[in-house]
């Protein structure tokens, strides 16, 4: 039986000092047995000499200097883990809370992980066919990738992310698939919105989910994606399955790793985010992959919104410097009705090189998705001329470019979020476009190409009116 | 072996606080507790000591052991380093996946080079020769592009008294040399070096060659020197990795050095699958064969984030004084720096701007000052006793902004600034480097050494385009105000000839397989030709010869294509071209009646 101590120092905020323990391990979990029997979680954060400062899960009301008994339980954040998950719905820290039987796990796991050796690594090289056109011609998503979701408030990222994990699929698709979902701080509607999703659509059963809403408490998030990752990495590389992970809203993840630190009083960052906010983002992140002598894989796809649609704000801003490219939501196309409102030109995904192109998708796919890059962002810049002096003073190619993007935006960006397009259809799609733009201004397209695909008809047919 | 052993009082994530460690040394490698993590001195207050762990820390309890090795962080050198990749305390990652499979656990330790690997030693010199610190004693063939240069070490020199070719492990002895004292010393194939103190050489030189990177933006525009320094700063996407992964692929030396410093797991793994299989374009063999990587991902404990860059300098200088010209990439210094401003705040000090410490600036100095041409220790003055460092940095300055402390700090220090535009990246052009902001002080040194080397034009050709750059830029202004309509026939031809110069140029496709490296004479000839068709266009317009038709001629679709043209045929379609440009454009100035 572990000791208890009754010599708690101080209560303030997230953050309790407990005095004159003994053996305690630094980023050890602990107990706090409360007067009236409750129990609630805190973990160690700091070890000096025989005090140790905690940080609390739960809330600390109710928490009594005096009466209230602080235990420590000899391990750090463990999560049991079974395949027997599949289908259930937990809290933030892993504790089941849908009326099913406990787990009786099949091992336990240290839930913060251990880095991925580098040379261990197998590159991402998986086509996913998500049937969004404006991912998967442009920005094309890959198994093992981290592909961040980057959104604003009132924007649709829920139903692109339900869609994605709705469609995704592997073009020779016979492998075990399975959706971890974590929701840290969104409101009950919006994880509402996924549980019911998955379970009309069946995927209920081959998903986890761990739910910590906006009432739940706020530190108890900072546990959430390390506990569903640790989930993820049984799934892909015990049990041989292909994870995606759902991580939303990592806004508010950030937001109680700035309440602690401001509890500690540690100098801050920028924005008054820690200092260490990259490194902490990182470690969830970085366990996305694949590994060398493993089947399995974790995809991972965090959702965040940017305060005020800003990208320089710290979160995206780091976020984009970890992940592989990030899938940028845009308000105006939104108003625009332009569904998913994905603007393709701030968008990347870094790894898409090694997953297209022949014996992927097809041989075509690098160059006409270079070209319609290049087109739409000179269409855009067209459009920009046109406002400010009028369609009359744009040269004859301005002109053209502008009314591609027009097209572009129309036809391929937009597709609503129950449609499932094949990359076939996509790339179809993007000659179709690319053809209303004269041959010779297709420069980023190799010759071959332009003669199999380039159709002569729909240029006469566009440009006849 | 030490007998002091201190006891841990304070654990704050990667810091940990020791007593009982009076007898210790600032910045001694430290093992702490029964699991050996390893861990630095960096900070002394009685016989308290503040270490900084380079490994994770969680169940670490206060009163377990710490002891001190009495050495400074130190890195091995010897036979074993190219094609390796290392962590940034110098541990082999590839063997520490055989040891304990795929994820990095703690207090493992790997000896950084093969203990059992035999190398074939021929010995440079005989009996009875004088050496002294720097001179090189015999070499083995490391890899089949690199003779690993076997020197004596620092502090010994006198006489050698045996020295034998044949078949040696790194810790075997291949020599003895007897000083002057008459005190004998063993050398083996392996030295160790302290990673925080640079590696003495006799002179530094002021650079003045160009490190040619096969980069048309680069080397034609924003040429960086051997022995020099220069950094890549940009937001997220923007395509700094892609750059750095280009000139550790391409750039002309005979050593690179690849520190992924606080970066992603993938993009090691993809240097890791892809320079096996690239080849030298010099050699024709895997560039791995002259490679280093040090990987310390964003995920890998954050400490040893921080030793990293000395880490991968120390390896670089050490192959700089076997007389070769070195490259180091580091990718991303802005990560370095947020380990110092992490351990900074847990040791409670001061800090600068935006929480970094304040001795950030230093420190990146000091680092980049490690880069020159220099004159190797040694007794032997020759030629080939010249070592280069050149230095390319990385920086990630939060949103893209250039006012951060990393980026302005790293901007006094550097000579050469590749600005990397999101705008230009989102229009894909890569690598989006933008012309208007970025600068190499090398410019007119290494224009001298163009014109004698490449072509007498050369500088010229060069200005010229910049100008055509800069101008479009004014031009782009008043089209936005007025319209395109207004503009005279000669500002539309600079604006045509501008962008051409952008897209047929500037623009290099680093997947292609013919456009990811250009030859300088490559270089050249496609510019001759592209400036050579801006110049008779311009006289055929005051001859009154047809904009449009000029513009459009046959001959500029095939300019575009020139990047795609295989170095063996470029001359041979330089001829062509030229000779064409003169013809089509003849053919439409108008007969004077």
């Amino acid at each position: 039986m572990a000791k208890e101590y009754r010599t708690i120092e101080e209560v303030s905020g997230p953050l309790m000092l407990v005095q004159d323990v003994e053996d305690v391990a630094y980023d050890e979990l602990g107990e706090i047995v409360l007067s009236n029997g409750e129990i609630r979680r805190c973990q160690v954060l700091e070890v000096s000499g025989n005090n140790v400062l905690v940080q609390l899960f739960e809330s600390s009301i109710g928490i009594n200097i005096e009466q209230s008994k602080v235990r420590f339980l000899g391990h750090g954040m463990e999560l049991p883990v079974s395949p027997d998950m599949l289908g259930r719905v937990f809290d933030g820290l892993g504790s089941p809370i849908d009326d099913g039987p406990e787990i009786i796990p099949e091992k336990t796991m240290d839930s913060n992980g251990l880095p991925m050796n580098p040379a261990a690594r197998a590159y991402p090289d998986e086509f996913i066919q998500t049937g969004i056109s404006a991912i998967d011609g442009l920005n094309t998503l890959v198994r093992g990738q981290k592909l961040p979701i980057f959104s604003g408030s009132g924007l649709p990222h829920n139903q692109l992310a339900s869609q994605i994990a709705r469609q995704a699929k592997v073009l020779d698709d016979s492998e075990k698939f399975a959706v971890v979902f974590a929701a840290m701080g969104i409101t009950f509607e919006d994880a509402n919105f996924f549980i019911e999703d998955l379970r009309k659509t069946g995927a209920i059963s081959r998903s986890v989910m761990f739910v910590n809403l906006a009432n739940d408490p706020a530190i108890e998030r900072i546990a959430t994606p390390r506990v569903a990752l640790t989930t993820a990495e049984y799934l892909a590389f015990d049990l041989d399955m292909h994870v995606l992970v759902i991580l939303t809203d990592i806004t508010y993840y950030a937001e109680a790793l700035r309440e602690v630190s401001a509890a500690r009083k540690e100098v801050p960052g920028r924005r008054g985010y820690p200092g260490y906010l990259y490194t902490d983002l990182a470690q969830i992140y970085e366990r996305a992959g694949r590994l060398k002598d493993r089947t399995g894989s974790i995809t991972l796809m965090p959702i965040l919104t940017m305060p005020d649609d800003d990208k320089t704000h710290p979160i995206p801003d780091l976020t984009g410097y970890i992940t592989e490219g990030q899938i940028i939501l845009n308000r105006d196309l939104y108003n625009r009705a332009i569904q998913p409102p994905i603007d393709v030109l701030p968008s990347l995904s870094r790894l898409k090189d090694e997953a297209i192109g022949d014996g992927k998708t097809r041989a075509d796919h690098a160059d006409t998705m270079n070209q319609l890059f290049a087109a739409y962002s000179r269409g855009k810049d067209a459009k920009e001329l046109e406002i400010i002096l009028g369609e009359e003073a744009l040269s004859e190619a301005d002109r053209i470019y502008s009314r591609f993007s027009d097209e572009f935006e129309k036809r391929y960006i937009s597709q609503t979020f129950d449609v499932d397009r094949s990359i076939e259809e996509t790339l179809e799609l993007g000659w179709d476009l690319l053809s209303i733009l004269p041959k010779n201004e297709l420069n980023r397209i190799s010759e071959t190409y332009i003669e199999k695909y380039y159709r002569d008809e729909i240029f006469s047919e566009f440009w006849s009116e | 072996m030490s007998s002091e052993q201190g006891r841990i009082i304070k654990i704050s994530g990667p810091l940990v606080i020791a007593d009982g460690m009076r007898d210790a040394k600032m910045f001694d490698l430290v093992r702490v507790s029964k699991m050996n993590l390893i861990g630095e001195i960096i900070e002394m207050h009685g016989d308290q000591a503040s270490i900084q762990v380079y490994e994770d820390t969680a169940g670490l309890k206060p009163g377990e052991i710490v002891k001190t090795t009495d050495e400074p962080l130190s890195v091995e050198l010897g036979p074993g380093l190219i094609g390796g990749i290392f962590d940034g305390i110098q541990r082999p990652l590839d063997e520490l996946v055989k040891i304990e499979g795929n994820n990095i656990s703690r207090g493992a330790t790997v000896q950084p080079l093969n203990r059992s690997k035999t190398w074939h030693f021929f010995p440079s010199v005989e009996v009875g020769a004088k050496v002294s610190t720097g001179d090189v004693i015999g070499f083995v063939d490391e890899t089949e592009i690199l003779k690993h240069k076997i020197m004596c070490p620092h502090d010994v020199s006198g006489e050698i008294i045996n020295i034998k070719e044949g078949d040696y492990t790194v810790e075997e002895i291949v020599a003895v040399i007897k000083d002057d004292q008459g005190d004998k010393h063993e050398l083996s194939l392996m030295q160790k070096w302290p990673v925080r103190i640079g590696r003495p050489f006799k002179e530094k030189y002021a650079p003045s060659q160009p490190l040619i990177t096969g980069q048309r933006s680069i080397d034609t525009f924003f040429p960086v020197a051997k022995g020099g320094t220069a950094a890549v700063p940009g937001p997220f996407g923007s395509g700094k990795t892609v750059i750095q992964h280009q000139l550790a692929k391409w750039a002309a030396a005979d050593v690179v050095v690849y520190i992924g410093c606080g970066e992603r797991g993938n993009e090691m793994t993809d240097v890791l699958n892809e320079f096996p299989e690239l080849e030298d374009p010099n050699s024709g063999l895997p560039l791995m064969q002259r490679t280093i990587l040090i990987a310390n991902t964003s995920d890998m404990p954050v400490a040893a984030r921080e030793a990293s860059i000395y880490t991968g300098i120390t390896i670089a200088e050490y192959f700089r004084d076997m007389g070769y010209s070195v490259s180091i990439m580091a990718d991303s210094t802005s990560r370095w720096a947020e380990a110092l401003r992490e351990m900074s705040g847990r040791l409670e000090e001061m800090p600068g701007e935006e929480g970094y410490p304040a001795y950030l600036g230093s420190r990146l100095a000091q680092f980049y000052e490690r880069a020159g041409t220099v004159k190797c220790l040694g007794s032997d003055d020759s030629d080939d006793r010249t070592g280069v460092l050149t230095a390319i940095g990385a920086v990630s300055p939060p949103g893209g902004d250039l006012s951060d402390p990393v980026a302005q700090s790293t901007l006094r220090i550097v000579q050469v600034f590749w600005s990397l535009d999101s705008a230009l990246a989102y229009q894909r052009h890569f690598p989006a480097i933008n012309w208007l902001s970025s600068y190499s002080l090398y410019e007119e040194k290494i224009d001298e050494w163009m014109n004698e080397n490449v072509s007498e034009n050369w500088s010229q050709l060069r200005k010229d385009a910049m100008i055509l750059l800069q101008e479009e830029a004014e031009l782009q202004e008043i089209v936005r105000l007025v319209g395109h309509d207004s503009l005279s026939f000669s500002d539309r031809l600079k604006l045509e000839m501008a962008r051409s110069i952008r897209e047929d140029y500037l623009h290099q496709n680093s997947f292609d397989e013919i456009d990811t490296y250009s030859s300088l004479e490559k270089q050249f000839y496609m510019l001759d030709c592209l400036m050579n068709f801006y110049y008779e266009v311009q006289t055929a317009l005051d001859k009154n010869a047809d904009y449009q038709k000029l513009i459009s001629l046959p001959i500029r679709d095939d300019l575009a294509r020139m990047k795609y043209i295989e170095e063996e045929n470029i001359k041979e379609t330089y001829d062509k071209y030229k000779k064409r440009i003169s013809q089509e454009i003849a053919d439409i100035i108008p007969r004077e009646a």
